[in-house]
């Protein structure tokens, strides 16, 4: 009886201690960190202040770095919802060869380093790449896209697509076909059938592969910093020029536990308002 | 002409005939079933009266009205899906009330007939569950009130029973026929379980290989099965073999039986003299007496008690035969006892010409 109810918390130990040791400590030295006073004379120093966060909340320069971050990272979800959700529907309608051909195409992305794909898109997007050679020979002229945020959305929504396909192809995989002739039995037209049917099966896959996007795309490091520049600043390439440019790791430490902080209240806030209704009707 | 004419329906999947030459009438307000092993293009016939698939040749004409090129969506037929098919995001009233909603009937009329419906299918006190906090004959019930809430010309169910058990299937198929007689729904079922399809049908259309069979109400299915393949899918079936000699069937070891077809009339005519001839003996046709009494000395080989009734399997000079015997009280034969075969004289049934494999 004892050595039962034993059993699970031993076999789920390894993991448990795998959690704490890479995850909890590293973050709570973070949030240790990030309470340390600072100055550029002699560095990092004991004791506690509340002086970074005070910087970050008194700044409006920070506000506009999370203001953008949110906003680029919005973007792209939205942007991977509208191209993701189609993307995925036509995915599960495919036959055999055909499926994993594509499935292998959608992951692409995630199999190219994040270097070589920034790259990649920094020739396509630059002034004399392939885009606006495009656009100066059918006469809209040269546009403005590396070094903005429209380079950024662009590839961050290439790397995200996967983590937007993989939840809704799983939930229509869950689907009975029939579900769907069933409801053009009744009357209801192809795009109907999408939209009352299809759609609202498929919310929860949806909703977790946009949480999952958005919170990767607001902390992504090397994409903004590749395509954004040195210039259009994200809170993820803001710690990084905190700890390794300015060497202020208290203020660094702040600014990442300000993302934490926000990317918990977007995923909570979010799963709280939508997804725990459908989880009710859908029992899923 | 008939309210459903199906004429010449043929489905062909590349090499694959799936369906030939389907032709029926179907008369308003009958109770059809497709019966069939799998396989035999059954279901490739609901799909193509559906809509959901394009017949490769074959019309189907709904009250005048050729529909063969119309998309499900614009036919207006009720189905019922083997898996049911409701939606799982809706419930029990948002199910049934989807198809009114689609013909964008206001709410206070959709909410009435919907209501009515439910009742008819003894759901009324279920309209607020999620079709996953129903059982199995509850989804069923759902599944046909949101199917004939439409008021469809022709309702069409694929297997309807195939997943409950065999009590509520039972059930089931007295409620399904008590709703089709008090709606008066012409109605197409397919179905592979023979006892379904006798209990509940008006006529059957037996299917095997993509053809027809065998088109015919149930109690004549029965007696005069039109091939080899209806009388051993339709009950169970002692085969004979015998010649035709003078308005006789000359059986093995000398027995002989008067030609007759289902109409108990003398059919000596039809089978020429010194041909082959199939007939059908069902096993509750034959009756076991004390021996020396009966037609032909048997042996009993085997016995299974099947609750209502015993099943002997007897040897005799006409081989192995099953015989059925209602179990009305009397001591059953035990294995290895010697016993007579008995049958009326008219019992036995001649399988036509074409239908001697």
């Amino acid at each position: 009886m004892n050595r039962s109810r034993a059993a699970p918390y031993a076999l789920s130990a390894p993991a448990l201690l795998l959690f704490a040791l890479m995850v909890l400590l590293p973050l709570a030295l973070t949030a240790l960190l990030s309470f340390q006073q600072f100055s550029y004379e002699s560095g990092v120093q004991g004791g506690f202040t509340l002086a970074a966060y005070a910087a970050v909340l008194g700044d409006g320069f920070y506000w506009e770095v999370f203001g953008r971050t949110g906003w680029v990272a919005l973007l792209a979800t939205l942007i991977c919802i509208a191209i993701g959700t189609p993307e995925a529907y036509i995915l599960s309608r495919m036959r055999p060869p055909w499926r994993s051909a594509f499935l292998l195409v959608i992951l692409a992305p995630l199999l190219v380093s994040v270097v070589v794909r920034a790259f990649g898109w920094s020739l396509v997007l630059g002034p004399a790449g392939f885009v606006n050679q495009f656009f100066e020979a059918i006469g809209i002229g040269r546009v403005r896209m590396l070094y903005t945020p429209i380079a950024v959305v662009v590839a961050l929504v290439h790397v995200m697509l996967p983590f937007m396909v993989i939840p809704v192809w799983t939930s229509l995989q869950k689907l009975d076909p029939m579900v769907e002739n069933a409801a053009l039995s009744l009357g209801a037209s192809r795009f109907t059938v999408l939209r009352r049917v299809v759609l609202p099966q498929v919310l929860p896959g949806l909703l977790s592969g946009a949480l999952i996007v958005f919170a990767l795309s607001a902390s992504a490091l090397a994409i903004p910093g590749l395509l954004g520049g040195r210039r259009l600043k994200m809170v993820a390439t803001l710690i990084y020029d905190e700890y390794l440019h300015e060497l202020n790791w208290p203020l660094g430490a702040a600014i990442a536990l300000a993302l934490l902080a926000v990317n918990l209240a977007v995923m909570l806030g979010t799963q709280a308002l939508i997804e725990g209704h459908y989880r009710k009707r859908l029992g899923a | 002409m008939a309210f459903l004419v199906v004429d010449g329906l043929t489905q062909r999947y590349g090499s694959v005939t799936a369906l030939a030459d389907f032709s029926l009438h179907v008369e308003r307000g009958e109770f059809i079933s497709l019966l069939g092993p799998s396989g035999c293009g059954k279901t490739t016939t609901l799909q193509a009266l559906a809509g959901f698939v394009q017949p490769s040749a074959g019309r189907i004409v709904l009250d005048g009205r050729d529909i063969t090129g119309l998309p499900p969506e614009k036919r207006g037929l009720g189905i019922v899906f083997q898996s049911y098919a409701l939606f799982p995001h809706l419930t029990v009233a948002g199910n049934v009330a989807f198809g009114l909603e689609m013909r964008g009937l206001p709410r206070a009329e959709r909410e009435g007939r919907v209501a009515r419906m439910l009742e008819l299918v003894h759901l009324s006190e279920l309209a607020g569950r999620y079709p996953r906090e129903l059982s199995g004959g509850q989804r069923q019930r759902v599944a046909i009130a949101r199917a004939l809430v439409i008021e469809p010309p022709v309702l069409l169910l694929d297997e309807p029973l195939s997943n409950l058990d065999a009590k509520l299937r039972e059930t089931m198929q007295f409620e399904l026929r008590r709703i089709q007689r008090k709606l008066g729904t012409t109605t197409l079922m397919v179905t592979h379980d023979q006892a379904e399809a006798l209990s509940i049908s008006d006529r059957v259309v037996v299917m095997d290989g993509g053809r027809i069979q065998q088109v015919d109400a149930p109690h004549r299915l029965y007696e005069q099965p039109a091939s080899r393949f209806v009388g051993s899918f339709v009950g169970k079936t002692n085969w004979l073999q015998g010649t035709a000699r003078g308005g006789a069937v000359e059986l093995a070891g000398g027995l002989r039986l008067p030609l007759v077809n289902d109409d108990g009339a003398g059919d000596g005519a039809v089978a020429a003299e010194g041909s082959t001839v199939s007939l059908v003996l069902r096993p509750e046709k034959l009756r076991l007496q004390p021996p020396g009494q009966g037609r032909l000395p048997a042996r009993v080989a085997e016995r299974f008690f099947l609750g209502s009734q015993w099943l002997y399997r007897v040897e005799s000079a006409l081989g192995a035969l099953e015989v059925a015997c209602a179990n009305d009280g009397r001591a059953p034969w035990p294995e290895q006892a010697e016993v007579a075969l008995d049958w009326a004289d008219d019992v036995a049934r001649r399988l036509p010409a074409e239908g001697q494999a």
